[in-house]
């Protein structure tokens, strides 16, 4: 015979050897494990690793006590976060706002010393990193919400008001942003209203109040622009 | 364990799905999408309070109220100010870019000296207070050695304290060398001095007038207060007030107009007398305001019968009746003068009979007229207390012999300085100051100026922009700009009320500079004597409030000060004889058969303040494109020369030469080109430097000896294809 035959009898040899293994369940276990192997390996990659390497921690300036500040004020949030006379929101006030007060230091704590001390003295407004800042692609009024819907501001910072100390502020490697924007549940999913602060939690909340706005005549909902300038 | 193919492909699609379920892709999706939306890179203004916040412009003469829009401390736009008497609300184009200079690269950030060779761009920082010992130690020096008149001072074109304060410094020094870079104000001095024999200023009720008769006035190019002329111009259209632009060139205001007359270049006096004439001869005439009218009036008819106007002028002999007949039966006839911004004097001739022609209408300080109005006159300083050295410089002769020529008609005769610098005479200039003027670009023959300036061993510079004349200095003192400081902006401008506008802090110093008031002040007390006793005020604030006394208070709240209550100085004309001289473009007709005429546009600014990038922007593509400016030139005289759209030519005149374009245009004569002004900048930044060519490295000035102020129109030039 040529060799075309010996080629031919390695091919069928080959195959009485595949149809072999096959029947070797030890073989079919070990499929098995790698799969488990991988998907396993990859679920904590994507679950526990992934979070990790996407966020890094930067720690605020020094402490800051919103419950004392909530103890002294009349107005709660608004005493210091307040709209301005065209409607604007005022965000995270600034150090002329602090000094009426913080002139000189209140109390013995030491982020009130550095505070006094680094700041107000030395006139340089604090640097807060602010949990709650949308992309700049997203224009958010307060006004319409706080003012025009009278909501409150837990529904979406949840219970701030109260913290004692400023946790450390987490943001998102590739975009900068904060990470309560996504919220701190890798999954996305919100127990509360204060969760997460995308675009779907936007709407939910819209649809859910029947806000039925139609600035698109095209679509006959609110248009693109209205919140993304 | 051995690991095959099989448990790899396993191990992989397990990977697969386990990540599928996993955030990871998802995230990771979310995440890419949010950033590719914004670039990290993306400039985003930072968000805070929006506040306005009300102050002057003093970016040109046009004195326009301003408001500046604010997030927290920065400027963020600056839009005209509601209500304001000259702008209500308008604002130009200048005006609105004018952030660009503020936060611009081209500010000096800092006071500096040379450390290299002039213009070679070598800079070392220094601080205040070394800066004012190097200046008042040299001042010192040259005063000491009993030379103080060889120090000379140029000043832009403004009015108001400051530029009193550095006329003051020169005064107490002992240097009767004070000069201004020219402007309209300086333009209209002779017409006052030379016409109405008195000192002051013009104004025309434009707003009321219901004829207007331009001879060449940018109307809509940047004449007089710009914003006030665009609101005019409206008001004009809406009232069907005829408006004709007498020009050379199809402009901007004359394409605008009710009616283009085309005229020969140079030749706008001649058509004024004819209109005269045929007015006197159809007894359209309404005043007795001309003084030795009878024997004027006789010659005028004599020497210009609508024939020979029209011969000269090229304006066919219908079209002058016409026009005398517009402007003798309308009720309130206003004739303007001042070519194209209104910057340059003009001859004594021409204003004379733009004048005379106003005065035959009846005009003179009456309602839609010209008025001859006092100069705004409250700085009221006790006059200073000079002693020996400064009597001694101050009795020296002026540099450029302003105020001892027979005429006498202008307070400075810049044009000369270069002549006199290079012809050494009548002294050598041992210093030069320059606040707010570019000198080296902006007068004429600046390349003679430039060689001028590079022979005074000792120039300072208080610009706040790296110009061409920055980069000539030895020691730079920057000032703040105008959004960062205090100044009184007294308007003229045109304007027939008095209106002082003031200028305030809308942000604070961006940079280390210093208010110039606040400089001159601090040399005069470190150079001490009768110099520091001149200066009393503690400092330049101080030396504001008390100047403007009363007129503080209502500054301070309203931004500006209004008299609507004017004082007029003259009402009788007493026009120049008719044999006044001609003044005509320099250069021979054979060596150079064409005529290069500048004009002016609102989109390029053309004096101490260059132009924004924002302003640049809106230049045509047949004015600059890339480097090259064009000419414009008639197609029937490109053919005659061989040269298409777009050509590049060799453009020739008796004072230099430059590489240009070739823009056909049919608005404009056969015969004359016309190049526009402002560009050709060597310094400040990559949007204005060399782009196109600067028009005074071309022309010179033309001395009407009548006057003995510059009344150049033109150039004689050539064009050869390159």
């Amino acid at each position: 015979m040529g060799t075309l035959d010996e080629k031919a009898k390695d091919v069928m040899d080959d195959g009485v050897a595949h149809t072999g293994r096959d029947k070797d369940t030890g073989a079919g276990g070990l499929i098995i494990l790698f799969f488990i192997i991988g998907f396993a390996g990859s679920m904590v990659l994507g679950w526990v690793v992934f979070p990790k390497l996407l966020y890094s921690q930067k720690q605020q300036p020094f402490n800051f006590n919103h419950a004392l500040h909530m103890e002294e004020v009349d107005n709660g949030c608004e005493s210091c976060h307040s709209f301005r006379e065209d409607g604007s929101f005022t965000g995270i006030p600034k150090l002329a706002q602090c000094t009426d007060c913080h002139e000189e230091t209140m109390g013995e704590s030491e982020d009130e010393a550095i505070f006094v001390e680094q700041y107000v003295w030395k006139e340089r407004e604090v640097p807060w990193l602010s949990y709650s800042r949308q992309p700049d692609c997203v224009f958010f009024s307060h006004a319409a919400h706080v003012i025009g819907a009278e909501m409150d501001c837990i529904t979406c910072h949840g219970h701030h008001g109260e913290t004692e100390t400023t946790r450390p502020y987490e943001y998102n490697r590739i975009t900068s942003y904060s990470r309560d924007i996504w919220g701190h549940n890798i999954s996305g999913i919100a127990k509360n209203t204060w969760d997460t602060m995308k675009m779907d939690d936007c709407a939910q909340c819209h649809k859910k109040a029947g806000v039925n706005r139609t600035s698109s005549v095209q679509t006959e909902r609110d248009a693109c622009f209205v919140c993304h300038k | 364990m051995k690991v095959d193919r099989r448990s790899f492909l396993s191990f992989v699609i397990g990977g697969a799905a386990g990540t599928a379920l996993s955030p990871l892709p998802w995230k990771l999706m979310d995440d890419s999408s949010i950033w590719s939306q914004m670039w990290p890179w993306t400039p985003v203004p930072p968000d805070g309070e929006v506040i306005y916040e009300d102050t002057t412009c003093s970016l040109c003469p046009g004195g326009c109220g301003i408001s500046v829009r604010k997030v927290d401390n920065r400027a963020i736009k600056i839009e005209g100010k509601k209500g304001h008497p000259i702008n209500d609300g308008g604002i130009c184009l200048l005006g609105l870019s004018g952030l660009q200079l503020l936060y611009g690269p081209t500010r000096i950030k800092s006071p500096m000296k040379r450390m290299g060779e002039r213009g070679e761009g070598k800079w070392q920082k220094i601080s205040w207070k070394e800066a004012a010992t190097i200046l008042s130690e040299k001042l010192g020096e040259i005063r000491n050695k009993g030379e103080a008149h060889t120090v000379a001072a140029i000043s832009g074109a403004g009015g108001g304290t400051v530029p009193a304060l550095l006329q003051r410094l020169l005064t107490a020094y002992g240097s009767p060398n004070f000069m201004r870079m020219p402007s309209q104000s300086s333009a209209e001095e002779p017409v006052l001095k030379g016409v109405f024999d008195e000192e002051g200023r013009l104004g025309y009720d434009l707003e009321n007038a219901d004829y207007i008769l331009s001879f060449g006035s940018g109307i809509l190019d940047g004449w007089g207060s710009p914003v006030r002329m665009f609101r005019a111009n409206s008001q004009w259209k809406d009232n069907k007030v005829p408006v004709i632009q007498i020009e050379t060139r199809l402009s901007n205001s004359a394409a605008q107009s009710s009616r283009w007359v085309a005229i020969n270049p140079g030749t706008e006096a001649d058509l004024a007398l004819g209109i005269a004439a045929v007015m006197i001869s159809k007894k359209m005439v309404r005043s007795g305001n001309i003084s030795g009218f009878r024997g004027w009036k006789r010659e005028l008819l004599a020497g210009y019968p609508a024939e020979k106007v029209s011969e000269t002028t090229g304006v066919p002999v219908d079209v002058i009746v016409e026009l005398a007949k517009g402007f003798g039966s309308a009720k309130r006839p206003l004739a303007l003068y001042g070519r194209g911004k209104g910057v340059t004097a003009g001859s004594l001739r021409e204003i004379s009979a733009i004048t005379a022609l106003n005065a035959l209408s009846g005009n003179i300080n009456e309602e839609g007229g010209l008025w001859a109005v006092s100069q705004a006159d409250y700085i009221r300083w006790p006059k200073v207390d000079t002693d020996k050295i400064a009597s001694a410089g101050l009795s020296q002769p002026r540099y450029d012999g302003a105020g001892e020529d027979s005429s006498g008609l202008a307070q400075s005769l810049i044009h000369r300085i270069a002549g006199n610098i290079n012809g050494e005479e009548p002294y050598q200039l041992q210093a030069l100051l320059v606040a707010g003027a570019n000198p080296c670009h902006d007068l004429p023959d600046s390349q003679g100026v430039n060689a001028a300036l590079s022979k005074i061993p000792f120039i300072v510079s208080f610009s706040s922009f790296n110009d061409e004349t920055a980069a000539m200095a030895d020691l730079l003192m920057p000032d703040h700009v105008y959004l960062e400081k205090y100044e009184d902006v007294p308007v003229c401008a045109g304007l027939v009320k008095q209106v002082v506008g003031l200028s305030k802090p809308v942000v604070s110093p961006q940079f280390n500079t210093h208010h110039l008031g606040e400089t001159l002040i601090t040399t005069a007390k470190m150079m001490g004597d009768t110099i520091a006793g001149a200066f009393p005020w503690e400092d330049y604030e101080t030396c504001l409030k008390e100047t403007l006394g009363n007129k503080w208070d209502s500054l301070m709240e309203t931004g500006v000060w209004e008299d609507s209550d004017v004082n007029t100085v003259a009402k009788k004309v007493k026009p120049a004889p008719l044999d006044t001289k001609i003044v005509t473009a320099e250069g021979d007709v054979n060596s150079f058969p064409l005529l290069l005429v500048p004009y002016d546009t609102i989109r390029i600014s053309s004096s101490y303040i260059g132009s924004t990038p924002f302003m640049v922007k809106t230049v045509a593509d047949t004015i600059i494109k890339g480097k090259d400016g064009f000419v414009e030139i008639n197609p029937q005289t490109a053919e005659a020369n061989g040269l298409k759209e777009g050509t590049i030519a060799t453009l020739t005149t008796p004072r230099g030469g430059a590489r240009v374009r070739i823009h056909l245009v049919h608005g404009i004569q056969p015969g004359v080109i016309a190049m526009v002004r402002g560009l050709g900048h060597t310094a400040y930044d990559g949007y204005l430097a060399d782009k196109g060519v600067n028009i005074n490295d071309l022309i010179g000035p033309v001395e009407d000896p009548s006057s003995g102020l510059d009344a150049a129109w033109g150039i004689r030039a050539k064009l050869d294809k390159a």
